[in-house]
């Protein structure tokens, strides 16, 4: 790796001065790359000197969860909200901490919400819609064009429709994670940002972001990173959900 | 199709639906539901049928029938769920009929836990029904590997006319990979199954019967002795087994599913320092590669058998070893997972203690000491 993944640090607007950040809610198609994508995201924030709370809402799946990070997020500053049970990753109960709106309703502190995978797991969100409109948020649907039901974007407007229907919630822009874990290179990203600008077309929705392995992006042309002129923030993800061994 | 992401519960679906698979029966559990969930929107588009039973024993009861009628069958289930199937797995075995058991292993006993484990080794490979039977079993530790193995099980459900299992853990299910699925239609050199229940129109005056009651002891006797020179024929022919640098070991590990994986990272980092560590990973549970055991060079004195159980293929390592190097056991339980570094300590004590020439360590259990 000779530089850095994100060769744009976004500018840090002042809460003071310009208001909360908009809650940032990751959703899409389970084993998109969410939480992978939220984890990485929450650190470089932390990293670059920003408050950040994640708030872990996946209740469907009890495997590969940021909680299960939850001590490497901690270390890093972050503060980790998931179960009421506590950051127990082993259990299927939709128990929600209830101090989840606690950093929704604090302005100094930048908010990204994890949700489940597909509308099922997104659905959650509902409880937290009312907070997320006072604040304001970006709902941002996850897309990997590794996943067979994301592979065109037909796929992806139909999860995109159902994350939507379900939570009520209006989407505001794409993360495209095309992946394929370690084995990620400059032609998967470009792929899947591809696939990302076709549904932009369709949709007027931004490519907000795009998330790989810092390899992978490093290895990106010149001029990748731009959606219709505005720039795409690239995100260096760990893998931090992943065990060495894995 | 191209390599793309998937859990290897979906995988194990794909896989199955390209090895021809049209009928699937089962209850949903975790950590293995996503199979369930991908068969009962796969299966349709393709004309075949996907039943949600109300329980595992229906669904296993739903598999005897399809597998009697000639259909590629197959069902899905964890750990207490897979328990629950063991009458019918019995009774497919006694009636001979070929079907596909997936088991994506949690912690027990009883509703245990729902994290991955490997406590279900016996369960498999003695069988949990009733009876002398065994069944072909594979224990994949990729998502890809678990793919090529499903399409394998068809073939081999159908070739001995016998229930074939795959065993993966809670892991396996939920871990996501590059995968390629590959449409592997049913082998053309199988037999027709002119046993099947389809009615008498092809082959008139002789009807076809399928039943694992037999009264005459004498006849059962005889229809068990058919079974196990089936089971023979298996421990002749469909060993599969991994090897991994036991040329020159000083010491060998026996693991399989994903605690293998695990132990490749703790053989790479002994490798680092100069420790020679070899794995012999079982891709079929029964039939056990006791062979690799048995040829192993005579400098391994020492074998470490690591599972995410008390130990229960130990006793299959020890039966292969028969007393010939010590076996010793490091387990994690309950959804616990082994960590590389750990499993590289053990190693390092053990051979420690085996150059200063002393008694055998017992504190990670051993076969002198017990657990």
């Amino acid at each position: 790796m000779a530089r850095p993944a994100d060769p744009r640090p976004a500018p840090a607007p002042d809460a003071a001065a310009s208001g909360p950040t908009p809650v940032r809610v990751i959703a899409g198609h389970y084993g998109s790359g969410k939480t992978e994508f939220a984890v990485s995201l929450a650190l470089r924030d932390a990293a670059r000197g920003r408050r950040v709370a994640l708030v872990d809402l996946d209740i469907v799946n009890p495997y590969f969860r940021s909680r299960e990070r939850a001590g490497l997020l901690e270390a890093a500053g972050v503060r980790v909200i998931s179960s009421s049970l506590g950051h127990v990753a082993t259990v299927e109960i939709p128990a929600i901490a209830p101090e989840v709106r606690a950093p929704i309703a604090d302005p100094t502190t930048d908010v990204i919400v994890d949700l489940g995978g597909d509308d099922v797991g997104a659905r959650v969100a509902v409880q937290l819609r009312a907070d997320l409109r006072r604040r304001g948020y970006e709902l941002l649907i996850v897309v990997n064009a590794h996943r067979p039901e994301t592979r065109d974007a037909a796929g992806v407007l139909r999860h995109l429709d159902r994350i939507a229907a379900a939570t009520g919630l209006t989407p505001s822009g794409l993360v495209s994670a095309t992946h394929l874990l370690r084995e990620t290179t400059p032609a998967h990203v470009l792929a899947g940002l591809a696939l990302c600008r076709e549904v932009a077309g369709l949709t007027g929705l931004p490519i907000r972001y795009v998330a790989a392995i810092p390899d992978a992006l490093a290895g990106l042309p010149a001029g990748a990173l731009l959606d219709r002129g505005r720039p795409i923030e690239a995100v260096a993800v760990g893998p931090h959900l992943r065990e060495d061994w894995m | 199709m191209a390599r793309v992401l998937m859990k290897g519960n979906e995988a194990v679906g794909a896989a199955a639906i390209a090895a021809g698979c049209r009928h699937y029966f089962g209850y949903p559990i975790t950590p293995q539901s996503e199979l369930l969930e991908y068969m009962s929107v796969h299966l349709p588009k393709v004309g075949g049928v996907f039943l949600q039973s109300e329980s595992e024993v229906a669904a296993i009861n739903m598999c005897y029938g399809a597998a009697g009628a000639g259909a590629r069958v197959m069902t899905g289930s964890s750990s207490p769920g897979i328990a629950l199937m063991q009458e019918g797995i019995s009774y497919l075995a006694g009636a001979e009929l070929p079907s596909v058991i997936v088991n994506i292993v949690r912690g027990g006993p009883g509703l245990g836990g729902i994290q991955p484990a490997q406590s279900d080794y016996h369960q498999s490979t003695r069988g949990g029904g009733d009876g002398d039977y065994k069944l072909l079993v594979y224990a994949p530790s990729t998502v890809q590997e678990m793919a090529e193995l499903v399409a394998l099980a068809f073939d081999k459900a159908d070739e001995y006319r016998n229930p074939v299992m795959i065993v993966g853990d809670g892991m396996l299910g939920q871990i996501m990979e590059p995968v390629e699925i590959v449409e592997r239609p049913p082998d053309p050199a199988l037999p027709p199954k002119t046993w099947a229940t389809t009615g008498t129109r092809d082959h008139p005056g002789s009807r076809s019967i399928i039943n694992s009651l037999f009264l005459k002891p004498e006849v059962l006797e005889h229809h068990i002795l058919d079974l196990f020179a089936k089971y023979e024929r298996m421990r002749e022919r469909e060993v599969l087994v991994e090897e991994y640098r036991v040329e020159d070991a000083d010491l060998v590990v026996v693991a399989y599913g994903t605690t293998a994986r695990i132990v490749k990272s703790a053989i790479a980092a002994l490798a680092a320092e100069g420790v020679r560590v070899g794995l012999i990973r079982p891709i079929t549970l029964f039939p056990f590669p006791a062979e690799s055991l048995r040829r192993l060079p005579d400098r391994v004195a020492n074998l470490l058998v690591v599972e995410m159980s008390m130990g229960q293929m130990i006793d299959d390592v020890r039966i292969a070893n028969e007393g010939r190097r010590t076996v010793h056991f490091l387990g994690r339980t309950g959804g616990m997972i082994p960590l590389p570094q750990v499993i590289a300590d053990t190693v390092r004590h053990i051979l420690a203690e085996h150059h200063a020439g002393d008694v055998p360590h017992v504190s990670v259990g051993d076969e002198k000491g017990g657990r």
